[in-house]
């Protein structure tokens, strides 16, 4: 299996150790992994933020860099719902244009769904220390329908014991430029989070996008938690963390 | 009303800030999500009737004109009087001539959203006529100097038992009562002199049934048939998009409503309205009249934004808004508050007056899932954001901000310089703690909370590194 890998911008900039458990995730599944140099991000900022040009010249060059693989893979809900779900809509008065980005959402995957989904992955070379709770992010649990993939993947690594939270489901208040826009609101939003993740006692909260990771983890560190630690799944699954 | 959606920010500042507030506004999860979960559980298929619903409501809404049409000629058949308003103007001004006309003094009023769209109230204590809400939500907020509600179907979601004790002791001149059933036993005793002495009645309508002529009136407190039913004049006051062809229509429509709003699997009353009393009646209203609201209605038909009048006004997705659940419905400015609100605003009283709605949303996508007929908000939102974009309605900073990252994205060689040096910044400034405690031009982010530092070098650099060591 011939893997695109599409690290995400955050990944690249912020927490590249992310994009290398993905890589030996998908290494240890059996993948054949390219990582396309020219990639840069998926569009989703000017996207989300009305700036339609953009977020379609975005999503061109991801057409580009990424059609030619059998599958496409992102260690990211939200980047990968905005290729698999809104690449389509950007190219809705474009016939050609619709029809690859068609072709390119249907062989995009989310990274756990990607691993239980298609490369069924049923063992892991893993191990962790401690109890977890997972946090479903939005866009991967909405768009993609990502939510029992990640536990049923946690669930085989030894010594991690899950702890669900109050409203799991429930948005972290990232949403994008939304944080920055309006952070008051959002920082409302990310304390209940961060007590429902406290109220559970967890050594680590696990999740699978970076907005929320840098949310949820900036916003505890803040209020003066050292303790609870915020990793992606992606750590978690690969021994990494 | 009044738009004040302009002022979005410092409201939600002010709402973030009231203790109180907070504390009451827990009861939307409590009450609401957890009350409609279960009252869908109900439902065999709620995804085949959330289909059916949305496929009703759109086949009302591509021949909007056609089955107005059907139900003014049905309507008017059973001796009701068929108006229509262009503008919220129109509209409180065609309502305060009908009361004119029967030489009305006295209005009771039944729940109805699209009065405080027309700012009826005011228009009647201008001519001299004087309203009395009888929902209990709206008339708390009436005796609380006009309040404006916070929530469509809950106007006041906002305040908790005690502020409504007082107010009522304040109000009403009686001694402080504590237990619900007392306050809502004092409520009674003075609306009942109000239901008995009233010259019209005024109710919303969450449906008009083409094919019969009727309005139907879902409620829980039985105040609308007092409002409907009792005085010689009943003006039913809706918007035109309400309008559905058949009884059949309406019989899906009313498997979801109330347990989207409520969680009921049905509404205390439903109340099916068909033309003035007829010979032999015992009871019912002389004059009928339906006054029908455009109000910017129109506007939405055949374009982008159509999906958004398939709307029941159930309240489910401010009831699941993240952002709603933290502000209340106050801070949003105008009549309708939460993600529907954050649509139909700028649409009818204009995006220019209403610039931070559809941005103050994080796209979570919940409403989208709970909305009983798909309107598929989020992504009306953020069309709403093409057109600020499109017609330069963001400030400066934020357009050179988004250019700027936009030239860099679409030029990779570019990219990956830009990107090299902006984390090896942002490394120097976390220190040892690999944390940024502030961040110039993000101080919405660093004011609440760190910003984990990146590492100092980027993935794609790290990855060339190993791949040419291999």
């Amino acid at each position: 299996m011939r893997v695109g890998l599409f690290v995400t911008c955050l990944v690249d900039l912020v927490r590249p150790e992310v994009g290398f458990s993905t890589l030996k995730l998908l290494e240890q599944a059996g993948c054949r992994v390219e990582v396309p140099e020219s990639q840069t991000c998926c569009g989703q900022p000017a996207y989300n933020s009305g700036d339609a040009a953009t977020a379609r010249a975005l999503a061109e060059r991801v057409l580009r860099d990424f059609e030619r693989f059998d599958y496409v893979v992102v260690p990211s809900g939200s980047c990968g719902g905005q290729i698999a779900t809104h690449y389509v809509d950007l190219f809705r008065d474009d016939p050609d244009l619709k029809a690859r980005a068609d072709a390119l959402a249907a062989k995009t995957y989310e990274l756990t769904d990607f691993l239980v989904n298609v490369a069924r992955v049923e063992r892991l070379a893993s191990d962790f220390r401690g109890t977890i709770t997972y946090h479903d992010s939005c866009s991967g649990l909405r768009e993609l329908g990502v939510s029992a993939q990640p536990r049923r993947l946690l669930a085989l690594v030894p010594g991690a014991k899950l702890v669900e939270m109050k409203d799991c489901r429930n948005c972290c208040g990232f949403g994008g430029t939304f944080a920055v826009k309006f952070g008051e609101i959002s920082a409302a939003i990310v304390d209940e989070k961060c007590r429902n993740i406290r109220a559970t006692g967890a050594d680590a909260v696990v999740l699978g996008d970076l907005g929320c990771m840098l949310n949820i983890e900036g916003r505890l560190r803040r209020i003066g938690d050292e303790r609870t630690r915020v990793l992606h799944v992606a750590q978690v699954l690969a021994g990494d963390a | 009303m009044q738009v004040q959606s302009m002022h979005f920010k410092s409201r939600a500042t002010m709402k973030l800030a009231d203790a109180r507030l907070q504390k009451n506004l827990t009861k939307l999860a409590d009450k609401f999500v957890t009350a409609r979960a279960r009252a869908l559980a109900e439902l065999d298929d709620f995804e085949g009737t959330r289909t059916a619903a949305v496929e009703r409501r759109n086949r009302a809404l591509a021949a909007l004109d056609v089955w107005l049409e059907i139900f003014e000629r049905n309507a008017t058949a059973r001796g009701a009087t068929v108006l229509y308003a262009e503008t919220r103007e129109e509209a409180a001004r065609l309502v305060v001539d009908i009361a004119r006309k029967h030489g009305v003094r006295k209005v009771t009023k039944s729940k109805s959203m699209v009065s405080e769209e027309i700012g009826l109230n005011g228009a009647f204590a201008a001519a001299g006529i004087r309203p009395v809400e009888t929902d209990l939500g709206e008339y708390i907020l009436q005796i609380n100097d006009n309040e404006p509600p916070s929530h469509i179907i809950a106007p006041v979601i906002h305040k908790d038992k005690e502020e409504i004790a007082e107010l009522f002791a304040r109000a009403h001149g009686t001694p402080r009562k504590d237990a619900i059933t007392a306050l809502a036993r004092e409520a009674r005793e003075v609306l009942r002199g109000h239901f008995l002495s009233s010259d019209m009645g005024i109710s919303g309508g969450n449906f008009l049934v083409a094919e019969t002529g009727s309005v139907a009136i879902v409620t829980n407190e039985g105040n609308e048939g007092m409002c409907t039913i009792v005085p010689r004049v009943h003006v039913v006051l809706t918007g035109i998009e309400k309008v559905l062809p058949t009884l059949e229509d309406l019989a899906t429509l009313l498997r979801l409503l109330p347990r989207s709003a409520t969680g009921q699997s049905i509404t205390n009353y439903v109340s099916l309205l068909t033309g003035t009393r007829g010979a032999g009646d015992p009871d019912g209203p002389e004059h009928m009249y339906f006054v029908l609201v455009d109000g910017g209605r129109t506007g939405l038909v055949g374009g982008e934004f159509q999906d958004m009048l398939r709307c029941i006004r159930c309240g489910a997705c401010m009831n699941h808004c993240p952002v709603y659940q933290k502000i209340g419905g106050h801070a949003y400015g105008w009549v309708y508050p939460g993600p529907m609100g954050s649509v139909l605003t700028p649409s009818y009283v204009g995006l220019e007056n209403a610039l931070d709605l559809p941005q103050a949303a994080t796209l979570c996508g919940e409403c989208h899932v709970v909305c009983p007929v798909k309107i598929p908000l989020p992504e009306l939102l953020r069309k709403l954001r093409e057109r600020q974009f499109e017609r330069g309605l963001r400030p400066w900073h934020e357009r050179i901000a988004l250019a700027a990252w936009g030239y860099a994205a679409r030029r990779p060689s570019l990219y990956r310089v830009a990107s090299r040096v902006a984390v090896r910044v942002l490394a120097w400034m976390g220190g040892e703690r690999r944390r940024i405690r502030a961040l110039p031009l993000a101080s919405g982010w660093t004011d609440h909370r760190d910003f984990p530092a990146p590492t100092g070098k980027t993935f794609h650099e790290l990855y060339r590194a190993r791949s040419g060591a291999r």
